[in-house]
């Protein structure tokens, strides 16, 4: 924990050195990641963009701590991440970052407050706190008074506040968002996003990954990957006026 | 639903167990409860009586009390086969007649309801004394009362009422029951019956530990008397007693393994739907997994479901197999009340199940990767 608080914005917390990521598909290799180096401070918003196949997915779960990289090293808020056991990845993942996916993926058994309060359970927060905390969470995102729904009685939209409001539970380094726009419509996703900007200027570091280059522009800065390498790493105006050029 | 399905096959299995074993040593606390009323303690000689070669009822009183040190008592037994009991137009045609004599009170261990049982004059005197059961009094005479001291037909010859013999079934009262019984002195039976000399003695020896040695003193107290072990026969209740037991032990051990056995297949179903379980959850076990939890918790997760639903199965099995085995104990007549021992082993049994046809399934979940737990669908 320690680590984690001393952390302030402009320290660096995610370090990424010439990661590479190989699978084997079949008789073949697969360079997923080829050399990445990657640099983000406390307090960023960037979008990680990329087409399907680019290798972003597997940088985003390297980032997560979901996955290892096969060489290079990866240091989370000076921790080496390369270096961990499952265990200790579990711990990682359950103190600094919290996942906004794509499907939500609320646990469709357990009602809006408990879903909310399960990486304070894994992180073995008293339930009075975890209560309290969730609440607080589910508060900020405007879901307070459905806190004993169950999830399916809830809108894409609503779910999708819900699974930030989990990611933020236990007030984690990093807010990492797998194309959380991905299931809503335009005007939902409008709303996302605002909200991301806003917890953003509330200090909140977040990185989030998507194909879509209309939605990475709501960010700071992008980073554009394709074939495991970064071929773009920059502010978002600049980005977007390479894209306006395109055009 | 799914897992009161897995749940089922537990509860069955539990009670399975439970009812099996309870009625087997219901049954068995049956069989020696009613070999115990009728002594274990007791011998029975039956003896072939030729003209020639046969012992009379002085020799064996004299045998008797030459062995004081291994019998407590004795007497002739002389049934009055297809005997007809009456009192005026009203008679009974199901009752055992026997003729004993004055020591057999004490053998079996009877309690006289009013009146006395057949004394050593009545033996003497080859009086014409009757001691009958419950049953016997109050079909011919309406009740105890009424029947002390009145007359009684048996084979035509009228009888005195001296005793009724306190009630023994307490449950039934019927025809050709324990209390459906008559006794009269011996020396009368083989006057009645003709046959002039007794054919059955009943021993009773002062304890079972001495079964082995009254038997062989018996048999060569006969031997040379009837020149053969042919023509007599020795049935000691002990011995019966034993044989009883053995057979007990291994029919339950029998229905033991098959009670076992449905068990180990209520514990395959939980494992096979605990697999099933964690493959349809996989995506849960993702989510668990990227929100922080590490393997031990999702193993213990599913270890403690498997759990709790074997041993919920488990409780609610020992549940109905302990009505169930007094229902049918009740049917069956016979006390099956179900014993600590049977609701023991199936519980922990039960709970085994859980440990360790969950661990499988629990191990397998914890070690899916999160990332591929999270892509499946």
């Amino acid at each position: 924990m320690a680590a984690n608080e001393e952390l302030k914005k402009g320290d660096v917390l995610i370090d990424m050195r010439n990661i590479h990521k190989t699978y084997i598909m079949g008789d073949e290799e697969v360079h997923a990641n080829d050399g990445v180096n990657l640099v983000i401070h406390i307090g960023e918003f960037v979008s990680i963009v990329g087409k399907s196949g680019s290798g972003k997915s597997t940088l985003m779960n390297i980032i997560g701590a979901l996955d290892v990289p096969s060489s290079g090293e990866y240091y989370l808020g000076g921790e080496d991440v390369g270096e961990m056991s499952e265990n200790q990845l579990a711990d990682i993942r359950n103190r600094m970052i919290g996942f906004v996916f794509q499907q939500y993926n609320l646990l469709p058994k357990l009602d809006i407050l408990e879903n909310v309060e399960l990486p304070l359970l894994y992180a073995h927060v008293p339930t009075d706190e975890r209560e309290e905390r969730a609440m607080h969470q589910l508060e900020r995102v405007g879901l307070a008074s459905k806190c004993h729904n169950m999830p399916n009685q809830l809108s894409g939209g609503q779910q999708q506040r819900v699974s930030i409001a989990r990611a933020l539970a236990g007030d984690p380094s990093l807010l990492l968002a797998d194309e959380p726009t991905g299931a809503l419509d335009s005007k939902t996703s409008r709303q996302v996003l605002n909200f991301f900007r806003k917890l953003n200027d509330e200090g909140n570091t977040i990185v989030m990954i998507t194909h879509d280059n209309s939605i990475a522009v709501e960010a700071k800065r992008v980073v554009r990957i394709a074939d495991g390498k970064i071929n773009f790493d920059g502010d978002t105006k600049e980005y977007a006026a390479i894209i306006e050029a395109r055009h | 639903m799914r897992s009161f399905l897995t749940m089922l096959g537990i509860i069955i299995g539990v009670a399975a167990v439970i009812i099996l074993v309870s009625l087997v040593n219901g049954y068995m606390n049956y069989m020696m409860e009613s070999f115990t009323s009728m002594g274990t303690n007791q011998i029975t000689v039956r003896l072939t009586n030729l003209t020639s070669r046969h012992a009379t009822v002085d020799q064996m009183y004299t045998f008797f009390d030459e062995h004081q040190d291994l019998f407590l008592q004795m007497t002739p037994q002389v049934s009055v086969s297809s005997a007809t009991l009456k009192n005026g137009s009203d008679s009974l045609t199901t009752t055992s007649v026997t003729g004993v004599s004055e020591q057999y009170i004490d053998m079996k261990s009877f309690k006289i309801e009013t009146g006395r049982f057949i004394t050593y004059a009545d033996l003497l005197a080859k009086q014409k004394s009757a001691v009958i059961g419950y049953y016997v009094a109050e079909e011919l005479y309406g009740s105890t009362e009424k029947a002390i001291d009145q007359k009684i037909k048996i084979n035509g010859y009228a009888f005195n009422i001296v005793g009724v013999i306190e009630r023994q079934d307490s449950t039934s009262l019927e025809e050709g029951g324990s209390d459906d019984i008559c006794y009269i002195p011996y020396s009368t039976a083989t006057k009645m019956t003709r046959s002039g000399i007794p054919n059955s003695y009943v021993f009773a020896t002062v304890d079972t530990t001495v079964t082995e040695d009254a038997v062989s003193a018996l048999t060569s107290f006969l031997t040379p008397i009837y020149q053969s072990t042919n023509l007599f026969h020795i049935t000691a209740m002990s011995e019966m007693l034993d044989s009883l037991n053995s057979m007990m032990s291994k029919m339950s051990l029998m229905l033991g393994g098959i009670a076992g056995i449905s068990l180990l297949v209520a514990g395959v179903g939980v494992m096979n739907i605990m697999l099933v379980s964690v493959t349809e959850r996989t995506r849960e076990i993702g989510i668990r997994k990227a929100l922080g939890a590490r393997p031990g918790v999702i193993m213990q997760q599913f270890v403690m479901e498997a759990l709790l639903t074997s041993m919920l199965g488990g409780l609610i099995g020992i549940g109905l197999g302990s009505v169930l085995s007094n229902v049918v104990g009740a049917a069956m007549s016979i006390s099956a009340p179900p014993t600590a021992s049977a609701i023991l082993v199936s519980f922990s049994v039960s709970v085994f199940i859980g440990l360790v046809f969950g661990y499988m399934p629990a191990s397998r979940a914890a070690k899916l990767n999160p990332i591929d737990a999270l892509r499946s669908e």
